[in-house]
């Protein structure tokens, strides 16, 4: 890989290698699958799998009060009938985007250093949709009825709407939580094999003899499976981008001032992808140092994951500085209301803070040093996933909470089962996590042989 | 135990991917066809080198994705138009433009469920049994190893000359692999 010319030009890649030059097919097989099978479980993971655990069972005692008692529990109401259910089931699906994207769109585009960084992050995906996916049905009020979202034929004689972005969302939602688990699996399938062939005890080489469908390495399979892999890739990537699309069509096709722009597919792609590479940043940086994997992830996907931080944040705040202007330039006096309401109003709290996380923070990414420094990048990245939050509690809640006619107006103010919902889901996606990383390779096994020196064939 | 009944084919190790692609042309170059390489990553020249042609899975996934879209499509029209045709805002029975995003989202659904379940049925996965798995070092097929079998199927197979025809390309080990 040394001779490629980009490798060479850029001092970045100088000094900073895609992964530690010590590395053998030997050694990146044994230091993952170790991991997995062989290293003592740090006491670290014991405990944060505990607390998130723990948390977990917040959110199943929300829900289980929710469903006795029903969305009364939450802080909405007329005029905010969309609270926090909505906002963080935008929040979660926006922070699963960036895995799909790394796997997917970073494939196609042949950025190899993709590679120490994808399975994680589509790990991470599936667990934030399936935190996403929560929302939505809690809010129907009656959860267990959430399969009448579904097309099928019923004694009631009924068809869903189609003509309604809601529709396409329980579609878009569900076809990316699907392939993104098919894709997840399918790039598993070969490190299962690796790890029963390296498995010492009986169960683990039978649950992952099992999972690995007798994988064996042979070239066609390789051949079919590479062309596969790809075919995936190209399907998830305009998938990806028409998921958050769609979820934007929620609010754009509305007529509710703060919602109804042209902007918002756009923007709320570039906001994903930010969510979710603050996200990714914000988890890689103390797994990386809990199991020393500096050698696989190295401070090259630091650097280059801050910089698409960086560039989304842009696309991000350039959205916030079009809607004011929208609201300047329509001449409408509900548009120019509603920017007048989001600075200065109830919320402008919100707003501003807003603007400091995700306009002002992403700008210290400019600087080599702060790309470099891990403390830094790390806080920056909890600022960012803060700012994310903030973004869609204004765009969901302040739209709605002054509207058209001041006397439907209305504030809203999250209930504690709101907060305990909210806080269960980040104790369950961390719950996840942890015994993602616990049984399963967090890092490509097989891909990582690719990239190495040593798997040139030399003609 | 040599002959060809008990024999699934006899298999050679080699230590890098280079040594196994070199090999498996010259192999091939010998007049075998019926051979497979083993490595732990895909090598995209080694398919090209035991002779393997192009694969039916971009067809099949393509025909999964034009089920999907159809399908997407006819269900939307049949609920919307024929079976519970409801007047919203005076809009078409037949908004097309309002269905595209949930064609869209079935295309993908049906073509990227054929992309899996059509690799995994070509590939003939999950198959639990399979003779490469007697020869025992063949573990290191998912670590460092590489592994070019000849079988004995192919109708030139010889035992005997396959092996010696294996040990000339600087194997590391040339074993049997039985049924």
């Amino acid at each position: 890989m040394a001779e490629r010319p980009e490798d060479l030009h850029t001092s970045i890649h100088a000094t900073h290698p895609l992964v530690g030059t010590e590395l053998t097919f030997g050694s990146v097989t044994d230091k993952i699958s170790a991991i997995v099978l062989k290293r003592k479980t740090p006491i670290t993971w014991f405990i944060g799998f505990a607390i998130s655990f723990a948390l977990f069972q917040l959110m199943m005692l929300a829900i289980t009060k929710l469903v006795f008692v029903g969305i009364g529990e939450w802080g909405v109401n007329i005029p905010v009938g969309w609270g926090m259910d909505i906002l963080n089931f935008v929040w979660w699906i926006g922070i699963g985007h960036a895995g799909t994207l790394i796997s997917a769109i970073l494939l196609l585009l042949r950025q190899k250093w993709r590679t120490s960084i994808n399975r994680f992050a589509e790990a991470m995906t599936l667990f934030a949709v399936a935190q996403a996916g929560m929302y939505p049905i809690m809010h129907l009020g009656r959860p267990w009825l959430a399969y009448w979202l579904f097309p099928y034929p019923n004694t009631m004689g009924i068809w869903p709407q189609f003509r309604s972005p809601l529709m396409w969302d329980v579609f878009a939602v569900s076809t990316y939580a699907t392939v993104s688990a098919l894709f997840w699996f399918v790039g598993l399938i070969p490190d299962f094999a690796t790890l029963r062939d390296r498995a010492r005890s009986k169960p683990f080489q039978i649950i992952y003899g099992m999972l690995a469908m007798g994988w064996r390495g042979s070239a066609r399979h390789w051949h079919r499976y590479e062309t596969a892999y790809l075919l995936l890739a190209g399907l998830a990537t305009p998938l990806v981008l028409s998921v958050h699309t769609i979820v934007s069509f929620d609010f754009a096709v509305g007529i509710i001032p703060g919602w109804h722009a042209t902007i918002f597919p756009p923007y709320f792609v570039a906001g994903a992808i930010y969510a979710g590479f603050a996200m990714v940043i914000l988890l890689t940086v103390p797994l990386r140092k809990l199991y020393g994997l500096e050698s696989f992830i190295t401070m090259r996907h630091m650097h280059n994951m801050a910089k698409v931080m960086l560039a989304t944040g842009l696309i991000v705040f350039y959205g916030y500085i079009i809607e004011a202007f929208f609201g300047w330039y329509s001449g409408n006096k509900f548009e120019h209301f509603m920017i007048w309401n989001r600075m200065h109003g109830p919320y402008a709290a919100f707003y501003w803070t807003l603007i400091f996380c995700n306009g002002l923070t992403p700008q210290f990414l400019w600087f080599k040093k702060i790309r470099g420094n891990l403390l830094l990048l790390w806080i920056i990245s909890v600022i960012v996933s803060i700012g994310m939050w903030l973004e869609r509690f204004v765009i969901v809640v302040v739209s709605l909470s002054r509207d058209f006619v001041p006397s439907s107006w209305g504030l809203y103010r999250p209930s504690q089962w709101d907060w305990a919902m909210f806080i269960g889901t980040i104790g369950f996606f961390f719950a996840l996590l942890f015994l993602f990383i616990r049984f399963l390779p967090m890092i490509s096994i097989f891909e990582m042989r690719t990239i190495l020196p040593e798997a040139e064939v030399e003609e | 135990m040599k002959d060809k009944a008990h024999l699934y084919g006899v298999m050679a190790q080699f230590d890098t991917p280079s040594a196994l692609v070199t090999a498996a042309r010259e192999t091939y170059a010998a007049g075998y066809r019926q051979i497979n390489g083993y490595s732990p990553f895909p090598i995209e020249e080694l398919s090209e080198a035991i002779g393997f042609k192009r694969s039916a899975l971009p067809m099949i996934v393509l025909i999964g994705g034009i089920i999907g879209g159809l399908g997407g499509f006819l269900m939307q029209y049949w609920i919307e138009v024929i079976d519970y045709p409801i007047n919203v805002g005076g809009k078409p029975f037949n908004s097309w433009p309002a269905f595209i995003p949930i064609t869209f989202e079935c295309t993908v659904l049906v073509a990227a469920f054929a992309a899996v379940l059509g690799m995994l049925a070509l590939n003939k996965l999950p198959q639990p049994y399979h003779p490469v798995f007697n020869a025992p070092n063949f573990a290191l097929a998912t670590r460092d190893s590489f592994f070019l079998v000849i079988e004995s199927k192919d109708p030139k197979f010889d035992h005997d000359q396959a092996v010696s025809f294996l040990r000339s390309l600087e194997a590391r080990d040339v074993i049997d692999v039985e049924l």
